[in-house]
């Protein structure tokens, strides 16, 4: 199991980005992702420097770079519809390999690649150096609104739970000979699939009765609080700032 | 760790969250302007229906959605399909919750798994939070309403919902992505491509979901949100025999009829407007493309004899399949509209009631 | 004269899918005292535990808790009064901390700062489980998380304590330390189980709830030893086990 306190992307070590207040970092890492976003495809250089950020937050983090390539992979899908844009994508045609290639489509590919790689990695950072606890307060704190950081929370507290209920299922499927083969058997997964969305129902109503036990009439009572220093904010700050002087230069130059 | 195998097993079978970069920067933004009112609108809806059950329920189907996307439905040897759940989530428990868990969903594998850019949340949410539970649940809605009120037709409706629902959310991203795409791959092209795949992947979609719905309903049919109203009267037992005990008066229900019937003439009224934008839209895109100058090459593109390129097919594709995109989307669009209305109705009816809340 | 703790009567209830499962049940438990609520499966045990703080209404019937009528008006008192411990310990314990569940009912019912850091240490020290304070609940054991679930509501300073199935799933040694910890806490109890010898361990008096009515009132070790009632009524002994033997 484990998820709750630490979540299955956290590392856990003591370094001073991990000790930034969540909300500096959800905000650090937002403003950095639409800095990148709105650079100009064709200042290469920008996103050199940007990946050089990352790199150096990583190490601050002692986020081995391993851990963050294997990340990474979440994006494998997206690789092979940009690796598609080149063959594709109308325009000025030029031949690599004796392949004849678009370039507004290799354009394309590049700004797709680099952008969204450099968003997942500026969200795995995020994710491996704040603790789940921590990310949802940081979320509340940055006025997500309360129900809805609620629903998160609970969804966080339960989903193990939910999926070992679903595992469990699928044990006694098979205890019983039975194995998922083809389209003739999708009957049998999906009265699984619905006995699980009743077992979940029936499990919220009880945590509700449970929660309305002790008092609960709509609102989590304010237990917790995260607050950041003028200090730590500057600190975070730093990324999403520098990313933003690049991205002028790349405007500019 | 049990949690590791299932998040690889994740990262295989994910089907594809938009990542930063692929949409420009406004549209996102816009897109996200989009969900954070849809998501809020749907904050007010589920607390009215549900009330302070609102977080523990919705976070445990949340948690439901997210396991049950992890359940494979192998296909034939080797492939495997999984639930998308928008239309699921919208047949169980209502269009206001169905978006919220959706959001959520991707809220939280934006965050903690980076799967779909931060940037591209909005996007993401509006495309496969909002859409696709919104256009599913108007068919389901509108389908269980015509059709005879049987166990038999919520299947089927739940069958016709979930095929539409995919191909829709598909065609409502071709719609940002002309718009706001960052490379300029031929409409017709992407609107093919992604309304072919996910035609295919939308009968896998109501195949498995009106099993599911099926399954819940034989059991619990007071779950379904969409197939309510079945109680019996209270008894007593006085000395082994029973007796009817005092009912309470029933809480009388709102009349969904006529608000239907104002929810279909506004849905020609924006289908007509919509397809009209949408087969506009189209030219207006090669205008763009023409003062650019990059028409020429299109057309030299097209002379290099790639069949799909040929211009005769691209317009003819164009309208047709303009044709289908303006129904999908003229549905989805209506149905925020006519709930936008409902709301506005419903909160000046109960103003004394959510301010007491 | 002081009300009763709990007074219920004429109680019946239907769930929405249309199973009624309370057909007028009547049942006192006067201040102080420990009973035990038997009955086989589907007997509508955990519907009428559901009663006692209003979660369920809207049958027919009145719940009375410390002469406080359970119904809207006083439902936030009531849920104070009646502390009622689920039996999956996963339900109760849906905040992210060990110490955070414990607070959460004294924080709903304002309490904070130091105030409320003195009752969840009380409350955790109760149940023997003030270390594990910062903990996650679900890297608990399932006895420590029964525990924690038990804390959470003492915390509340319960008028009434409701147990459903405390003893299930719970190793002997875990069992025995619960048994530990409530024969300690001084607040009424009302226990539903399946658990017999446990029943006769720690509470004096018994109620059958059989068919949603009260079937049998007395002595535990009585209606124990009843073996007539005691089938007619689907319950059995553990082999071996003689009620008199320790009553």
């Amino acid at each position: 199991m484990g998820s709750g306190h630490a979540h299955k992307l956290y590392r856990h070590a003591h370094s001073p980005v991990h000790e930034l207040p969540p909300h500096t970092k959800l905000a650090a890492v937002l403003g950095f992702v639409v800095v990148v976003v709105s650079t100009p495809r064709e200042a290469v250089w920008a996103f050199a420097l940007y990946a050089l950020l990352l790199g150096a937050v990583a190490a601050r983090a002692r986020v081995p770079a391993g851990f963050l390539l294997k990340r990474l992979l979440i994006e494998v899908p997206f690789v092979a519809f940009a690796l598609l844009m080149p063959f594709v994508v109308p325009g000025e045609q030029t031949t690599f390999l004796g392949v004849s290639l678009s370039v507004p489509g290799l354009w394309g590919a590049w700004n797709v690649l680099a952008k969204g790689t450099l968003g997942v990695a500026a969200s795995v950072l995020l994710a491996s150096t704040t603790e789940l606890r921590a990310l949802l307060l940081g979320l509340q704190r940055l006025r997500l609104p309360p129900l809805l950081v609620q629903i998160a929370s609970f969804m966080i507290r339960y989903g193990d739970v939910i999926t070992d209920e679903m595992r469990r299922m699928s044990v006694a499927r098979r205890s019983r000979g039975f194995e998922a083969r083809g389209v003739r058997h999708w009957g049998v997964l999906a009265k699984s699939a619905g006995a699980l969305f009743i077992r979940s129902y029936e499990r919220g109503e009880r945590v509700h009765l449970a929660m309305v036990s002790r008092g609960y009439t709509g609102t989590m009572p304010v237990i917790d609080e995260v607050t950041a220093t003028r200090a730590q904010w500057t600190y975070a700050a730093a990324l999403p700032l520098t990313a933003l002087l690049i991205c002028l230069l790349g405007w500019t130059l | 760790m049990r949690s590791c195998n299932s998040f690889a097993r994740r990262l295989i079978i994910r089907d594809v969250h938009v990542p930063d970069g692929f949409i420009n920067a406004p549209v996102s933004a816009v897109a996200g302007v989009v969900a954070a009112g849809a998501v809020a609108v749907s904050l007010r809806g589920a607390r009215r229906e549900l009330d302070e059950r609102t977080a523990p329920l919705a976070g445990l189907v949340a948690a439901f959605i997210f396991a049950v996307q992890m359940l494979n439905f192998p296909v034939a040897a080797g492939t495997s399909g999984h639930l998308l759940g928008g239309a699921l989530a919208a047949i169980l428990v209502g269009p206001w919750t169905g978006v919220l868990c959706i959001a959520v969903v991707l809220l939280m594998q934006g965050i903690l798994f980076a799967d779909g850019g931060l940037t591209a949340l909005g996007v993401n949410i509006t495309v496969m939070g909002v859409v696709t539970v919104v256009v599913a649940y108007a068919l389901f809605r509108g389908l269980v309403l015509v059709l005879p009120r049987t166990r038999r037709s919520v299947t089927v409706a739940s069958f016709a919902a979930a095929l539409v629902s995919v191909p829709a959310a598909a065609a409502a991203f071709t719609l940002v992505y002309a718009i706001g795409g960052t490379t300029d791959v031929p409409l017709s092209k992407v609107l093919t491509a992604m309304v072919g795949v996910h035609v295919l992947i939308g009968i896998g979609e109501a195949v498995i979901t009106m099993l599911t719905v099926g399954a819940v309903v034989a059991v619990r049919p007071d779950l379904v949100y969409g197939a309510r109203g079945l109680t019996a009267p209270l008894k007593l037992r006085v000395d082994g025999e029973l007796v009817d005990a005092a009912e309470p008066a029933p809480v009388a229900a709102g009349s969904p009829k006529k608000l239907w019937i104002g929810g279909v003439v506004t849905a020609l009224v924006l289908a007509g407007f919509v397809s009209f934008y949408a087969s506009a839209s189209p030219d207006g895109l090669e205008k763009v493309a023409a003062d650019k100058g990059i028409d020429a090459k299109v057309e030299e593109h097209a002379a290099a004899g790639s069949p799909l390129a040929d211009y005769g097919v691209k317009d003819v594709d164009n309208a047709r399949l303009s044709g289908g995109l303006a129904g999908a989307i003229g549905v989805g669009a209506t149905l925020a509209v006519g709930t936008g209305a409902f709301w506005v109705v419903r909160r000046r009816r109960t103003s004394q009631e959510t301010a007491a809340v | 004269m002081t009300a009763p703790s709990l007074d219920v009567s004429g109680l019946a209830y239907a769930y929405p899918d249309g199973h009624q499962a309370l057909f007028g049940v009547d049942l006192t438990v006067g201040r102080g005292e420990r009973v035990a609520l038997l009955g086989p499966n589907g007997a509508g045990k955990t519907t009428l535990v559901l009663h006692l703080n209003g979660i369920l209404t809207g049958g027919a019937g009145t719940v009375t808790v410390a002469g406080l009528p359970v119904g809207k008006k006083h439902l936030a008192e009531i849920r104070r009064k009646v502390g009622i411990v689920f039996q999956d310990p996963d339900d109760q314990l849906f905040m992210p901390t060990v110490r955070e569940d414990v607070a959460f009912g004294p924080a709903a019912a304002g309490l904070r700062g130091a105030e409320l850091e003195a009752v969840v240490r009380k409350a955790l020290d109760r149940v023997g489980m003030g270390e594990y304070a910062d903990r996650p609940p679900h890297h608990l054991s399932f006895g420590q998380r029964r525990r924690v679930a038990v804390a959470t509501v003492l915390a509340m300073e319960p008028e009434i304590l409701v147990l459903d199935e405390p003893s299930s799933n719970l190793d002997p040694a875990s069992r025995r330390e619960l048994a530990d910890i409530l024969r300690s806490l001084d607040v009424t109890v009302l226990m539903v189980t399946h658990d017999l010898p446990y029943a006769l361990e720690l509470c004096p008096r018994a109620v059958i709830l059989s068919e949603g009515v009260i079937a049998a009132d007395g002595r535990t070790g009585d209606i124990l030893a009843d073996a007539e009632l005691m089938a007619r009524h689907r319950l059995e002994l553990p082999f071996g086990f003689v009620p008199s033997s320790v009553a």
